[in-house]
């Protein structure tokens, strides 16, 4: 069995107003090895955050299973850590005081020295040496998601659920913290799942795709090898041979399946 | 012309303060009205000069009775941030209960504390603990209400990262729950500390116990008009200090999102 596996999970939210149900998706399968970096591709609103956040513990599925590591998932843990879109970081404390927060849940039993060096050791790892005491709000928005990584990884997890973590970072400092990722990523080998709509970032970090139809009732539809061999590096890997024939198949995916989802759905 | 808006409220306050007291000499130290401002400074001059003189029960200085209604504030004050707070953040977390309990804290919220005071003094027949329950239910219901809006409106993710690092209800209530609702409840806090302030006046008058609301009454009883004047300016400026002070802790919790 897989670290991760998703069986027939489905999602209905009713709508306040009509009282209607409404599939968000439906009959979603996936799974992740050990060590692995697997993404979900798809349009806004395919309910692929609502996904990750069934695997995180904290939404529930509305139909269908989610096993981690053999067991059925019943909430979150600490071996499941979430870098979330909007980095979710706490305002009223510092870079440091974040992550510290994550490492004294992670490590109760850890000495007060033995917390402090550890968060140092993160804080320094994403680069953010020196800026230890400001407030989040006193940091660009790659800063915070730097913190919001280093608190992710700060926990040791067995697996990162990635939601979307580069979506509200501009370009220029999106490459540099994906290529950070990456390296932190192969040091400590540890399994990631990400969901994102951004086909470059997919391409350029994931092992494997998995394409999502546009919602309602969103399906993985699709599935792609990327096997562009490692280290990648932005700027080389569009030179690969690969590269524009991955990226060719997943737009053409997602630009007709939101054009028209019913009958391509039958040549998938 | 630039800098006229940052220093000119100072000169418009002091010319304010001129005509103040311009207008009460005029119309005060006539036979029959009010006395004047010159009688007035001159019994606070007397109470500031020795503010701590102690003859005997009925008879201390200004610094005392100053401190005796600080008390009694602290007292009730405590109490009802305890259990406002407490109570705040259960009804913060559980919308069924708060909706349900909205009523009566609305109702409870809109009676003046003074008013509870026959129904206090019958149960506890003491007056020095009547006047801390007077204190007590004038700060506990902003204070309630504040904390349980607070509570059930913080962002969704704060809670997620707490239930995903699997903190313990109670680290989570101190390191998650209390420091994100902390702006709202220490407004609160204030409008609390300020109805509990306007309540412990006439509370002391009424029930007798040594404080600031004590001598305005009983020196109206000795009909010395300048000592009630004089009471009445300490209790503003009290008033104003506490105020300030929560106005220092809120911009302390404060934080940008």
């Amino acid at each position: 069995m897989s670290l991760l596996e998703v069986k027939g999970v489905s999602k209905y939210f009713t709508t306040p107003e009509t009282g209607k149900e409404f599939c968000v998706f439906k009959n979603v399968h996936l799974s992740v090895d050990e060590k692995e970096f697997v993404s979900v591709l798809g349009h806004s609103g395919c309910g692929k955050s609502t996904l990750l956040n069934i695997i995180a513990g904290i939404d529930s599925a509305s139909d269908g299973y989610a096993f981690w590591d053999g067991k059925e998932i019943g909430g979150p843990g600490l071996d499941r850590m979430v870098v979330f879109q909007n980095f979710a970081l706490m305002p009223w404390l510092s870079v440091h005081g974040n992550i510290r927060l994550a490492v004294k849940s992670a490590f109760p039993q850890h000495s007060r020295h033995e917390i402090n060096k550890r968060v140092q050791k993160y804080i320094d790892m994403v680069g953010l040496t020196g800026v230890e005491n400001r407030k989040p709000a006193m940091l660009s928005g790659g800063m915070r998601q730097r913190v919001g990584l280093a608190r992710a990884f700060s926990v040791e997890p067995r697996v990162l659920l990635l939601d979307e973590p580069f979506a509200q970072i501009d370009a220029l400092t999106r490459g540099s913290i994906q290529e950070e990722l990456i390296r932190i990523w192969l040091s400590t080998g540890i399994t990631v799942f990400m969901v994102t709509h951004d086909v470059d970032e997919a391409i350029l970090l994931s092992d494997r795709i998995m394409l999502m139809t546009p919602g309602p009732e969103a399906q993985i539809k699709d599935e792609i090898n990327v096997n562009i061999p490692r280290p990648r590096d932005r700027s080389t890997i569009i030179e690969h041979p690969m590269y524009y024939s991955i990226r060719n198949k997943i737009i053409r995916f997602l630009s007709t399946k939101a054009v028209n989802r019913k009958e391509l759905s039958l040549v998938a | 012309m630039k800098k006229q808006p940052n220093s000119g409220w100072i000169v418009l306050c002091m010319v304010i303060l001129i005509l103040f007291l311009l207008v009460w000499q005029l119309l005060g130290g006539k036979t029959g009205g009010l006395p004047g401002p010159i009688p007035v400074a001159k019994s606070a001059w007397f109470f500031l000069s020795d503010p701590f003189y102690n003859n005997g029960p009925n008879d201390q200085g200004i610094g005392w009775l100053t401190m005796y209604s600080l008390a009694r504030l602290a007292t009730g004050f405590l109490l009802g941030t305890l259990f406002g707070v407490i109570m705040g953040v259960i009804l913060g977390l559980n919308p069924v209960l708060f909706k349900a309990l909205n009523p009566y804290i609305q109702v409870l919220r809109a009676i003046s504390p003074v008013a509870w005071m026959p129904l206090l003094l019958y149960s506890v027949q003491n007056s020095g603990v009547t006047a801390v329950l007077v204190v007590f239910m004038a700060s506990v219901w902003p204070t309630l209400a504040n904390t349980a809006f607070g509570v059930s409106n913080i962002k969704k993710d704060y809670i997620n990262i707490a239930n995903i690092l699997q903190m313990n209800p109670v680290v989570k209530v101190f390191k998650i729950i209390l420091p994100a609702a902390g702006p709202t409840i220490v407004a609160g806090l204030k409008i609390s500390m300020g109805s509990a302030w306007v309540a412990i006046v006439p509370a002391e008058a009424l029930l007798g116990t040594l404080g600031l609301g004590y001598f305005v009454w009983n020196e109206w009883n000795n009909l010395s008009l300048t000592s009630v004047i004089f009471a009445v300016l300490v209790i503003g400026v009290v008033g104003v200090i506490l105020d300030y002070l929560f106005t220092r802790l809120a911009m302390r919790l404060a934080y940008v999102d």
